[in-house]
């Protein structure tokens, strides 16, 4: 049939000019710090800052425990959910959708009131267990998308006929899903880790009201300080989210599948 | 020994089994209460204790002032504007890319870009946005230089509504846009085909078929739009500092105590935005469930 090509053009070519636009004069700005030419001296700038390097690490190795502990306390529930207690499906479902309902800042609120300093488990008692309760945050705050990485991933492969197999092979529980259904689900497993990283790596609400010195609360110092600097990290942000999230594509590419089953 | 008990005794390892999937369940169960049931519900029933710990309905009485509602009313209002127009924008860029017959590398390039910039918000983003709108920004210095237009003096102001607006469909329109696109895909060809055999013209099968059909996917995602841009703090903290009166900047303030020094009303606005936010997404469960009819 005839279709007049004119009216997706003309839509897509306004949309792009919305996306790249505040990308280009972000990029073009951050380049503004040395008067009358450009250089990359904002960048230097960001670089060097020592604050940057302690809390970008401070940040990274946070996210790196939260995705640990996503992954263990996820994997075992979903696995046991789809092979033997199905009926905890739609209360599961629930309990993951609630992040979504729930904003972050009224969590942390929720956590402030009842983990002080003088309640029976005072996780903002000290640094560590402050950290701690920061990690199990982000634990709640990736939920939605954790547990549907896991659940879409255990969906392609056939966890009934793999579990069976290894227990006549002699393994117990752990094994099989520490050795068999974790390494086959190990694609959607990353693609929810690099979720999560994206999400929690200048997270600034949950991090800012816990007061620990995290990436987030120190973009803010910075955009509240400097003029330059800003443009320079929102640049690195996108290419750090960029790169989070083009990891998931080409893991996507490498997703194995056991005979799935058609449920 | 394990292989003693399983071999010999049929019943026990059942029970055994049983009791080793709550074991895997636990640790899941015991997060979802500790992180996320029990500090909700403990904030909010706060809402309803008095300074003396005693029932009270004064907290939420307290929610009645001009400075509060007036917050109230401005969080409705760019949570509202920012998921219906970024609605509307996502629907025509995924109906452009999927069924405009784009360039097929187009759709995958925006597909990625989607992921990508819907979880480009918070405090870059706002800077992002400083940069390209604020007084020194490049569009805004093109617009003074270039074509003489001062934007600053025709009114517009990035640390207002529509300021806060246009910042959060940057993050509204790529969400839309991953949420609606299987929606879309689900237009089957044979309906546009049967349509064109009766007759239909191409705007034809939009008005009495294929946007109908969206309708519920449509409303749904809007909901989960607006209930997404409502809760959003960091965006507007980074844009703003703590001066713009929105509902979350309120609450952060108060619970760095800035303002109000009443934890109370600080759990009674926590519990109004809950109650704001959980009507958005109940209608967004009730319409997918209906939308999902014609998923099949």
């Amino acid at each position: 049939m005839k279709q007049n090509r004119f009216w997706p053009w003309l839509v897509f070519s306004l949309g792009a000019a919305y996306f790249i636009v505040p990308l280009v004069a972000t990029f073009e700005f951050s380049l503004r710090m040395r008067r009358g030419y450009y250089s990359f001296d904002s960048y230097a700038s960001v670089f060097s800052d020592p604050t940057f390097q302690a809390t970008f690490s401070y940040s990274v190795v946070i996210g790196i425990f939260a995705v640990i502990a996503g992954i263990l306390i996820v994997v075992p529930a979903v696995y046991f959910v789809r092979l033997r207690l199905p009926k905890l499906r739609p209360f599961m479902e629930f309990l993951t959708l609630l992040p979504l309902i729930i904003p972050a800042i009224i969590l942390v609120y929720g956590y402030i009131r009842l983990y002080n300093s003088s309640s029976i488990i005072p996780f903002t008692g000290s640094a560590l267990g402050t950290d701690v309760l920061l990690i199990f945050a982000y634990v709640a705050l990736a939920l939605p998308y954790t547990y549907r990485a896991v659940d879409t991933g255990m969906r392609t492969i056939d966890i009934q006929t793999l579990t069976e197999a290894a227990q006549i092979a002699g393994a117990n529980s752990a094994q099989i899903i520490g050795q068999i259904i974790l390494p086959n689900i190990l694609v959607a497993v990353l693609s929810g880790a690099f979720l999560t990283f994206a999400i929690v790596i200048g997270e600034f609400t949950i991090a800012s009201l816990l007061n620990r010195p995290a990436f987030g609360p120190y973009l803010q110092n910075i955009g509240a300080n400097r003029a330059y600097e800003p443009a320079a990290l929102a640049i690195i942000s996108f290419i750090l989210t960029w790169g989070a999230m083009g990891m998931i594509n080409v893991l996507g590419r490498f997703a194995p599948r056991t005979s799935a089953r058609t449920d | 020994m394990t292989d003693a008990t399983t071999t010999a005794a049929p019943l026990a390892p059942a029970r055994r089994r049983l009791s080793f999937e709550w074991l895997g369940v636990a640790p899941f169960i015991i997060f979802c209460l500790m992180f996320l049931l029990l500090p909700t519900l403990y904030l909010l029933a706060g809402a309803f204790i008095g300074p003396d710990g005693n029932f009270t309905f004064d907290n939420i009485l307290g929610l009645f002032t001009p400075q509060i509602m007036a917050a109230y009313w401005i969080s409705i209002r760019i949570a509202g504007a920012s998921a219906v127009i970024g609605a509307v924008a996502g629907l025509a860029i995924a109906l452009a890319i999927i069924r405009g017959r784009l360039p097929a590398p187009l759709r995958s390039g925006i597909m990625t870009f989607s992921g990508v910039a819907s979880n480009f918000a918070g405090v870059p983003l706002a800077f992002a946005f400083i940069a390209t709108l604020g007084r020194l920004g490049l569009v805004t210095i093109i617009a003074k230089t270039v074509f003489d237009i001062d934007i600053y003096r025709a009114g517009f102001n990035l640390l207002s509504f529509w300021g806060l607006t246009l910042t959060y469909l940057y993050f509204q329109i790529p969400l839309m846009i991953l949420i609606i696109a299987p929606a879309i895909d689900g237009l089957k060809k044979e309906w546009m085909e049967a349509a064109q055999i009766l007759g239909a013209r191409p705007w034809q099968f939009w008005r009495y078929i294929g946007l109908p059909i969206l309708w519920p996917s449509f409303l749904g995602t809007v909901s989960l739009l607006f209930a997404n841009a409502f809760g959003a703090i960091a965006t507007a903290y980074g844009l703003t500092g703590s001066s713009l009166n929105i509902v979350p900047i309120l609450l952060y303030a108060q619970i760095r105590g800035d303002a109000l020094q009443n934890p109370g009303l600080g759990a009674a606005l926590a519990l109004g935005m809950v109650v704001i936010t959980a009507c958005a997404n109940l209608i967004y469960l009730v319409i997918s469930a209906r939308a999902e009819r014609w998923m099949k």
